[in-house]
């Protein structure tokens, strides 16, 4: 199983975001679930949306503590504590930043494990017209982890998104191609995490 | 765009498989059940169901009236009524909402209309709250209707119609609220197997009430009870309800031969051998699944029962379950106040209660107001209970994970 969790601000789309994996998993013929974890419902605080994803039916109903990937949908989150807390050994962050490789690590505290970078919001501005990175990072994960597949994301997309599905999935496309990964010293977590 | 389903997937006749929100396929089940009519007043986390019917009305895929009220206590009437005119109903609501209907909820079970509520699962305030626990249900724990669980999306699908086959039958003739806990249902994406309408149809008979509201037929409905036939009444109201039991059964049996999905008042995983037992009601019965079989790899004997169908309450069913345990470890989801324990531990002692080598109840308030209850947690539950040097008394509980 493949737990993702997912950080962004309210109204950036982490819920969307959780809930586009999970249906494009399930397009494959594969199982998945995505979870909001609802707080106040104020747009910019921050928030967490999870989805797993398996090959066999899905019993865990929880929250995630031990993400195999999590994905920063907004760069001023990347200092916090909660990103990298749990991640698995050989997990990855993948983070919207305009920042390199070391400023990055730096802003996540000494973070030295696998890390994906790309500027979502740059593309954001660039294809929607508007910060809003969610479909973007959704192709970094595609890009990090080959699964699900680009295709399998346009039948959700445009029952979601109806007009602009078009724009969000060239925005995924885009976020694919530029996506830096860069695999680090191994070592999952900074000291003290 | 569809890939080839892997061998594990197995789409049964009359079905096709889908991603869907629970709330939507629950809206789904209802528009399949082809209500006439759908009151309902928006609250989290019941709203996506009821957006989602309010929009196949606009759309014309439910051939449906739809009555936006001012209140709860207007949804619940309006479905009275329309019921009693002989309409098949559907309303939702959660917490605050049900508390604000539930006069009208006693009326319509007193009244025998087979009206069709899913309760969208969450505490009471206050404070306040928007978050999944039992407390709302627990509320109206006494109303007489028939009261079930589900656990996943699927269940959440199919026991929609399950809830309008039963209540409508004409030895039942009683309303069914189908509990789906908030968030970790109502807001869940996941995969589920949807029925062709003509398995549906095959399943659910139009509705065809035995007494129904019209000029040309005067019959009076809601009567004053009078102290000489009160009494008479509340008793022939307990009969009914305990007599829709085996209805509720072979309704559970002619869904499972139709689909090949079986469901039971109360169900089983992993019991056999088992020292402890887990006992669980609603969504948490998926993780704790989970949490068996970790506990099982460290040589844990623990098992788990899940109370699908909570009134009638299955006694019988339920002795049977536990039967050569040594312990039983009741998750609740509601704190009855000053009472004696949470409301299911309470019920599951009164069923056991002078029963030879009956296992010992330990009652844990846990998942109040969506407070997550992981894998790790039940592990410390299951120690914590092989750790007690004395069995706990009746009244006592313990509200798990709570910091002083």
């Amino acid at each position: 199983m493949i737990e993702v969790r997912i950080h962004g601000r309210g109204g950036q789309g982490a819920v969307t975001s959780a809930e586009m994996l999970a249906h494009a998993t399930i397009e494959e013929g594969r199982y998945a679930q995505a979870i909001p974890s609802f707080g106040p419902e104020r747009r910019g605080a921050p928030v967490a949306a999870f989805a797993r994803m398996d090959d066999e039916p899905i019993r865990l109903r929880t929250n995630i503590y031990r993400p195999d990937y999590v994905l920063v949908l907004d760069p001023s989150l990347l200092g916090l504590p909660a990103v990298p807390a749990g991640l698995k050994p050989g997990g990855m962050i993948l983070a919207n930043t305009s920042a390199g490789e070391a400023e990055a690590r730096e802003v996540l505290q000494g973070y030295r494990g696998r890390l994906a970078l790309v500027d979502a919001t740059a593309i954001a501005y660039r294809v929607l017209k508007l910060p809003i990175t969610n479909t973007a990072m959704l192709g970094a994960l595609v890009r990090a982890t080959g699964t699900p597949r680009i295709e399998s994301f346009i039948e959700p997309l445009r029952e979601r998104f109806g007009r602009v599905a078009d724009r969000n999935i060239e925005a995924l496309k885009a976020a694919y191609e530029e996506t830096s990964i860069f695999e680090g010293s191994g070592d999952p977590l900074p000291a003290g995490a | 765009m569809k890939s080839a389903i892997p061998k594990t997937v197995v789409v049964p006749p009359g079905h096709r498989r889908v991603g869907m929100e629970d709330s939507h396929a629950a809206a789904l089940a209802v528009r399949q059940c082809n209500v006439d009519v759908v009151a309902a007043y928006p609250i989290t986390p019941q709203t996506h169901i009821v957006e989602k019917l309010a929009e196949m009305v606009a759309n014309g895929e439910l051939d449906a009236e739809f009555v936006p009220v001012e209140s709860e206590h207007s949804a619940m009437t309006v479905c009275v009524g329309a019921e009693a005119a002989g309409a098949r109903t559907f309303t939702c609501t959660s917490s605050q909402g049900l508390i604000l209907m539930s006069e009208v909820v006693y009326i319509t079970s007193a009244m025998r209309l087979p009206c069709v509520m899913v309760l969208a699962n969450r505490s009471l305030s206050g404070p306040l709250s928007i978050w999944c626990d039992h407390s709302d249900v627990m509320s109206i724990r006494d109303c007489g209707w028939i009261q079930t669980f589900a656990e996943n999306g699927q269940e959440v699908y199919d026991l929609v119609f399950h809830a309008y086959r039963v209540a409508e039958m004409a030895d039942v003739q009683t309303p069914v609220i189908l509990n789906v806990d908030g968030f970790y249902l109502t807001h869940v994406v996941e995969s589920l197997l949807v029925a062709d309408q003509e398995v549906v149809d095959r399943y659910l008979p139009p509705y065809r009430p035995r007494h129904s509201l019209h000029p040309d037929r005067p019959v009076t409905m809601g009567a004053y009870g009078v102290p000489d036939l009160f009494t008479e009444t509340k008793k022939a109201q307990d009969e009914a309800l305990r007599a829709t039991y085996p209805h509720i059964v072979r309704a559970w049996q002619e869904w499972g031969d139709l689909t090949g999905r079986h469901y039971h008042p109360v169900e089983t995983y992993r019991t056999e051998g088992a020292r402890v037992l887990l006992f669980t009601m609603g969504s948490i019965g998926q993780t704790a699944m989970v949490a068996v079989d970790t506990l099982r790899e460290q040589g844990l004997p623990v098992g788990l029962v899940k109370l699908r169908l909570w009134r009638p309450f299955p006694h019988e069913d339920l002795r049977r379950a536990v039967a050569g345990a040594e312990h039983l470890l009741v998750l609740d989801r509601a704190v009855s106040f000053g009472g004696p324990g949470g409301p299911v531990a309470s019920e599951v002692r009164s069923a056991l209660y002078g029963q030879v080598d009956a296992p010992v109840v330990h009652d844990f308030i846990v998942g109040l107001a969506g407070r997550d209850v992981a894998v790790p947690d039940f592990e410390a539950m299951v120690r914590e209970v092989l750790a007690r040097k004395t069995a706990p008394r009746h009244e006592d509980y313990v509200i798990y994970g709570a910091r002083e």
